[in-house]
């Protein structure tokens, strides 16, 4: 074969075998590594899979906070409105994890169906406005409860 | 043939410029609300006027009716306001406000100074309704049916465009069922 | 009054950038001399307004003039007055104005700092920057106005700034970032350029080359800053999340890195011409890529600015234009390569192509894993997230096997080089690293860690290496002095960014192996015990700042027994929002950090406390500033400048003529 299309060829198989294994990788690790995510609905019917890393989101019932008296665990429930689901983190909390706020929790659920938390987050939607930030705005001062102000939910 | 793969780079843009497309109209930061379809909670509340009042959903019942969830901490609220008071006057539909998490008095005050555009406002001091209804904030526009159902959920300021093109069609034809 | 004007300084801006456009381009087109020097005076203006509508907002910051809706969202008048200017950039509206100011800035920079271009080579970059600021002066004005009003019903008091981003960390970051990203609009309009006039010969390269490194070097910094930011600011000790709004820095940056090795095989030998252009397009078109993602709310993250589906509509249409136009007359104008010109298998060549193919699939695999999730919603399988481990799996394999080729890269010959003159040159590297990686675990830390040997024998290999190629280059002067002389600038620039690939290398991997990270509840009193720290939690006392209160806590260190200092992480409460902040307290030092932060009261005066001992984490911030530097050192060297010029002489007359034809 001519010397430049041997290079040519050479080179064409390098690019398709060489893609064909990094798409089949890519696939392999999408499949392992994705977080599907599940509203509190979802999660309280069973429809989602117990052990596997999952997502979940909704509002923390104010109140169901409780604190371990000896270690960093924490237990409270997410709350869509309708229906509850109990979580269990152990670690430190975001600044902005709240009773009545919204959370989204990353982890799986155990065979009680207790959602075990490796990573708790919580956002504030700037651009909907919960009422703290519109207390300061009109500096009525009071105390006002927060509320459930924008969720980050399938992030 | 040495050209033709030149356009390669463009068709791989053209499939993903679609589904930048299709993303825009996708909102991951979207709640399933699950009270679509379902019936306004059960509640017994006063309203901003009346004290002893005690308002249930039974009110919804045989019209097509807007919830509006407001409050005088609301700044957007404030921006909203003109336009539900415009929207009363206007249009012949029942908007029933719900006061949440807020001072009754400077409530009363509000709408005293502001024109009230509600049939009345129920009284939700500690959110307890607006946890029912999945509420995050304020404002938020729920659209009833005449069996008292909630049939659409606005969240955000309701304005001309949005009455136009999102709750005004929509309140039309739930009319006509 | 001040925001008034500000507003019509925009609309001047733009009415400026359409000349800008469509001027200097018919100019270029039908041959004409005046419309083409029209281009240096409008490229000023556009600067000039755009300058004046940034000082109007910053002045209304500075004037805490409340009626402006994006002053009253994002400004306090307890605010510091740094943290008032820089809160300009704190949100969408502000953070766009400044990618304005930074695109007209370069814009700027292009008309006057390159007298030796071609007249109308420079007219069409020119032209082609004002389209892009045409697009960038449309979005702001149509729908983010900064200079909005918020009337009749001004509030006396505004929202505040968002703690996290008050802070040093803010101040720098978006610049420097915007720099880099608008910096690559110059490479793109150097591309678009060469495809209009069908000019890409090495002179061309030649100008863009000191362009693209600028920009290159930028982004690099930019990238760190936001790091270095993440790490110190938001407390929980990360610097890199895989978060959709570091991708999106992190996509053009590779592919600005790719695009930077292009263009020296081009300069060089006239390879890879087309592939150049295609990178600087891809690249200008990654940095618009991630404003969209950042901006239109297709993607959520912590970073992301509030969502308006109506301005992703806008960008979306926008990338359109820019990227589906230009890539159209890419693929009708590129040059179809005939003549081949060779290069054996082993050669500077062959090392430069895999460095662009394995920097193409690392940035194909972060552009998949950051789009997943929104392909996922598209194709309804489900909201999705995708984690770190993914952007793992893929990027640390393909960057060690980069790194590992980046040293028979440095030491290879352009054309051809000898199986011999390679080994000759990396036999004594490849045993001193590889005893250097096998070493170095042994001795440090007490754990053997094969991770660590591995990330130890790359960064020596590629510094060995570059010292190795160094002596070589000196065997022939008759005093090492002389040798020294003869190096240029380019090469110790690219010298110097490949050790700081092997520093951030070392560090990324002895941080993540070394780490001693502990979450534990404290009370007064009580001691955390590492393997050689202690940290002993003395108290915890309020403490006032200037727009909040705080809870500070004392805690003592000990090394080994002996003192070292007191640390006071803060839990803060701002004022104004009512906030929580969490103030992270560091010791920094360049073989290890401490990293001490305050989680939430437990009751019974026990703190949540975050205690982080992170050897060589400052190491991958110290190569980012390694590898900028380099940058700038390449972009100082004399040969741009001189043989610019003298091929600037050579070739105006033949191009005015020929367009005049």
């Amino acid at each position: 074969m001519h010397p430049v299309r041997r290079q040519r060829l050479l080179l064409v198989l390098f690019i398709v075998v060489f893609s064909s294994v990094a798409i089949g990788l890519m696939a392999y690790a999408l499949r392992a590594n994705i977080n599907l995510f599940y509203p509190p609905s979802q999660i309280v019917s069973g429809e989602a899979p117990v052990n596997t890393r999952i997502r979940a989101g909704g509002c923390v019932r104010p109140g169901s906070v409780e604190r371990s008296k000896t270690t960093l665990e924490t237990r409270f429930s997410l709350t869509d409105g309708v229906v509850d689901f109990p979580v269990v983190y152990s670690g430190i909390l975001p600044d902005l994890f709240a009773e009545g706020e919204a959370a989204v929790v990353n982890g799986s659920l155990n065979k009680e169906r207790v959602f075990v938390a490796t990573e708790v987050l919580a956002k504030h939607d700037e651009e909907y406005m919960p009422p703290e930030v519109a207390e300061a705005m009109s500096q009525s001062g009071g105390d006002h409860d927060e509320t459930c102000g924008g969720m980050a939910y399938g992030s | 043939m040495q050209r033709l793969k030149l356009f390669i780079p463009l068709i791989v843009f053209a499939l993903l410029a679609v589904l930048f497309w299709r993303g825009l109209s996708l909102d991951p930061t979207e709640m399933p609300s699950s009270r679509l379809g379902d019936a306004v909670p059960a509640f017994e509340l006063p309203t901003v006027d009346n004290p002893e009042a005690t308002i249930t959903p039974a009110i919804f019942k045989g019209q097509v009716s807007l919830l509006n969830v407001w409050a005088t901490w609301c700044q957007a609220c404030r921006i909203e306001h003109p336009f539900l008071v415009e929207l009363a006057e206007t249009e012949d539909i029942p908007i029933y406000g719900i006061n949440y998490k807020d001072d009754v008095e400077e409530a009363k005050r509000w709408l005293e100074q502001l024109h009230d555009p509600y049939e009345f406002s129920i009284v939700d001091k500690e959110g307890r309704l607006g946890l029912d209804l999945g509420v995050f904030g304020a404002p938020e526009t729920y659209v009833v049916d005449k069996q008292g159902i909630i049939r659409h959920r606005h969240v955000g300021i309701v304005d001309q465009r949005v009455w136009d093109e999102e709750i005004g069609p929509l309140v039309a034809r739930l009319r006509e069922e | 009054m001040v925001p008034e004007v500000g507003h019509y300084a925009l609309i001047l801006a733009l009415a400026l950038s359409v000349a800008l456009t469509v001027l200097p381009l018919v100019g270029a087109q039908i041959g004409n001399q005046l419309l083409m020097h029209t281009s240096r005076s409008l490229a000023t203006g556009f600067f000039v307004f755009v300058a004046i509508a940034f000082a109007c907002l910053v002045i209304a910051f500075i004037q805490d003039d409340f009626s402006v809706s994006y002053v009253a969202g994002h400004s306090n008048s307890l605010m510091p007055v740094y943290y008032k200017i820089s809160a300009v950039w704190g949100g969408h509206e502000g953070s766009l104005l400044l990618w304005i100011l930074m695109l007209s800035g370069w814009t700027l920079a292009i008309a006057h700092l390159s007298k030796s271009l071609p007249l109308s080579l420079r007219a069409q970059v020119l032209a082609v920057m004002g389209f892009v600021g045409v697009g960038f002066l449309l979005f702001i004005l149509l729908t983010s106005n900064p200079f909005d009003r918020l009337l009749p019903l001004a509030p006396q008091e505004g929202a505040d700034l968002n703690p996290l981003l008050q802070d040093f960390g803010l101040i720098v970051h978006p610049p420097v970032l915007y720099m880099g990203y608008v910096g690559f609009a110059v490479s793109f309009a150097f591309a678009i350029a060469a495809l209009l006039s069908g000019r890409l010969d090495s002179a061309w390269t030649r100008w863009a080359r000191p362009w693209t490194n600028t920009a290159w070097a930028f982004l690099t910094i930019g990238i760190a800053l936001g790091s270095w930011w993440a790490y110190y600011e938001l407390g929980w000790g990360g610097w890199w999340f895989w978060d959709p709004v570091e991708n999106a820095s992190f996509l053009p940056w590779l592919v600005g890195t790719a695009l930077i090795h292009s263009l020296a095989v081009t300069e060089k030998r006239g390879l890879f011409k087309s592939w150049t252009l295609l990178l600087a397009i891809f690249t200008f078109a990654l940095s618009l890529l991630g404003t969209f993602l950042v901006r239109s709310g297709v993607l959520t993250s912590v970073h992301a600015f509030a969502n308006d589906p109506e301005r992703g509509v806008f960008i979306l249409m926008f990338l359109l234009v820019v990227v589906g136009g230009s890539l159209t007359l890419y693929a009708f104008r590129a040059p179809v390569v005939h003549k081949s010109v060779r290069f054996s298998l082993v050669s500077r060549e062959t090392f430069l192509l895999a460095n662009n193919i394995l920097l193409i699939t690392i940035m194909v695999t972060v552009l998949i894993g950051t789009l997943y999730p929104l392909i996922a919603d598209a194709l309804n399988w489900g909201k999705v997230s995708v984690g770190p481990p993914f952007f793992n799996v893929f990027f640390v394999p393909l960057m060690g096997f980069l790194c590992l080729l980046m040293a028979p890269g440095v030491s290879s010959s352009w054309k051809r080089t000898s199986w011999q003159q390679l080994r000759q040159l990396l036999t004594r590297p490849l045993v001193v690293s590889v005893a250097a990686g096998a070493l170095f675990p042994a001795v440090y830390g007490d754990e053997y860690h094969w991770e660590v040997a591995l990330a130890v024998f790359i960064g020596v290999w590629i510094v060995s290496a570059g010292v190795s190629d160094l002596l070589y280059r000196l065997r022939h002067s008759r005093h090492w002095r002389d040798g020294l002389r003869r190096l240029t600038l380019s090469y110790w620039g690219m010298q110097l960014a490949h050790a700081g690939i092997a520093v951030t290398t070392i560090g990324v991997c002895l941080n993540s192996a070394y780490s001693d990270l502990r979450d534990v509840r404290m009370a007064p009193g009580e001691t955390v015990q590492t393997s050689h720290y202690e940290f002993v939690l003395e108290g915890v006392e309020q403490v006032r700042g200037p727009n909040y209160v705080a809870q500070e806590a004392t805690i003592r260190v000990s090394h080994d027994g002996e003192y070292v200092r007191h640390m006071k992480p803060q839990k803060r409460r701002y004022l104004a929002g009512g906030n929580m902040m969490t103030e992270v307290a560091l010791d920094p030092g360049l073989f290890r950090d401490l990293y001490i932060a305050m989680g939430e009261p437990l009751g019974d005066d026990a703190w949540a406390i975050r205690v982080h001992v992170k050897p060589f984490v400052r190491w991958i911030w110290l190569g980012a500033i390694f590898m900028a530097l380099g940058g700038g050192l390449a972009v100082a060297d004399k040969r741009y400048r001189k043989l610019a010029q003298r091929q600037a002489e050579a070739a105006e007359p033949s191009l005015t003529g020929e367009a005049r034809t």
